[in-house]
C-alpha cells in the first residue's frame, strides 16, 4: 500500500445564490481590484489516505465526495489533484 | 389515550427540552431518543428537534444523516409513521433524503432570530392535520442555513403536488418560493424552519405553534389507535 494526498474541490452549482461570494466580490473593487469578474466560495478538502495505486485513491476521494462532502442538492466536487506522498515512518521506538 | 412522541438527540442538539415541554403542555408524553440507539422504542411519531447536531460540521445535518437513529427513522416514514423536523431537525431531514430540497446559507448572512408571519399552505400532514388553509401563525425562526434550495423544475413539482406545507409571508432568509416547509409526498414526514414550541405559551409571546404540535399529537395517537406501533 501507498500513501497519498487528495485535494478535492466542493463547490455550490451554477445558480445556486452564494452570499458569501458576492460579499467578497462586492469588498474588491474598494480594494482595487477592478477586473475580478466573479468570486465563488466553496471548501478545499485534503485527504491523506493508503490506496494501491494512484487510481484507487481518487475513486476512493470521490466516493467519499459523493457519499459526504458534497449534497449534490446544491453543491458538485471534483478531485482536483492526487499526489503519492512518503511512507509513513515505521511505528515503534527510533534507534 | 397519550402520544408518545420521541423526541431524538444528537450531540448539539438544544431544542429537545422545548419540543418535550410544548408537547407535555398539549397532553403529549415524550420519550427521548439517544441518536446511538437505534431503537425508537415504540413511539407513535418522531420529533428531530432545533440545535447544531454534530456541531454543524461540514453542513448542518450532513453527519447526522449517518446517526444510528436515522435507520430506525427512515423505516418509521416509510411505514407511515409520523415524522416533523423542526430548523436543525429539517435540514438533518433533508440531508437524509426524507424530504426534498437543500438548506443553504441565510441571503443575508446574518442569524435571524425572530417571530415571522406564516401561512398553512397545505392540510392533512402530520403538522397541519388540525390548521386551515389559508390559517396565518406568527412562529419564530432562528438560524443561520435556513434558505430553502431545490432546482426550479422540483418546486413547480412539489407545488403542484401540494408538498409545500409553509410559506413565508415575510421572507426572513432568501428562500426559493418563500418556502418555510415542505413534506414528502405522503404527507407524513414534515420539515420547517420555525420553531413551534417557541410559541406554544402566552409566557413566550404567541401560540400559534399549538395548532402544530397539536396536529402532530392527533397524528401521533392516529397511528397508535391503528395498532401500528412498533
Amino acid at each position: 500500500m501507498s500513501r497519498f494526498g487528495v485535494l478535492v474541490e466542493v463547490r455550490l452549482r451554477p445558480g445556486i445564490a452564494d452570499p458569501a461570494g458576492s460579499t467578497v466580490a462586492r469588498a474588491l473593487p474598494a480594494l482595487g481590484f477592478d477586473g475580478v469578474e466573479g468570486v465563488r466560495l466553496g471548501k478545499a478538502v485534503r485527504l491523506t489516505l493508503e490506496a494501491p495505486d494512484e487510481p484507487t485513491a481518487r475513486r476512493t476521494a470521490e466516493a467519499v465526495a459523493a457519499r459526504l462532502l458534497a449534497n449534490a442538492v446544491m453543491e458538485d466536487y471534483e478531485v482536483l489533484a492526487v499526489e503519492a506522498l512518503p511512507n509513513a515512518p515505521e511505528e515503534g521506538p527510533r534507534p | 389515550m397519550t402520544a408518545r412522541v420521541g423526541v431524538v438527540v444528537f450531540p448539539g442538539t438544544n431544542c429537545e427540552h422545548d419540543v418535550a415541554e410544548a408537547l407535555g403542555r398539549l397532553g403529549g408524553e415524550a420519550r427521548m431518543l439517544w441518536h446511538q440507539d437505534p431503537d425508537l422504542h415504540g413511539v407513535d411519531a418522531v420529533v428531530l428537534p432545533g440545535g447544531f447536531a454534530h456541531g454543524d460540521y461540514l453542513r448542518p445535518g450532513a453527519l447526522a444523516r449517518f446517526s444510528p437513529v436515522m435507520g430506525a427513522v427512515a423505516d418509521f416514514a416509510a411505514a407511515g409513521g409520523p415524522v416533523v423536523g423542526i430548523c436543525n431537525g429539517f435540514q438533518v431531514l433533508t440531508e437524509a433524503g426524507l424530504l426534498p430540497g437543500a438548506l443553504g446559507v441565510n441571503r443575508s448572512l446574518r442569524f435571524v432570530c425572530r417571530p415571522v408571519r406564516l401561512r398553512v399552505e397545505r392540510t392533512g400532514t402530520v403538522l397541519t392535520g388540525q390548521a386551515e388553509a389559508g390559517q396565518e401563525l406568527v412562529v419564530p425562526v432562528n438560524h443561520f442555513s435556513g434558505a430553502y434550495r431545490v432546482d426550479p423544475a422540483t418546486l413547480e413539482r412539489l407545488e403542484a403536488a401540494g408538498q409545500v406545507v409553509l410559506r413565508y409571508l415575510e421572507n426572513p432568509n432568501g428562500s426559493q418560493g418563500d418556502v418555510a416547509g415542505v413534506c414528502n409526498e405522503a404527507g407524513n414526514v414534515v420539515g420547517l424552519m420555525p420553531h413551534p414550541e417557541r410559541a406554544s405559551d402566552p409566557l413566550q409571546g404567541g401560540t400559534d405553534g399549538q395548532v402544530l404540535l397539536r396536529s402532530l399529537l392527533a397524528a401521533a395517537l392516529d397511528r397508535s389507535a391503528s395498532g401500528a406501533r412498533r
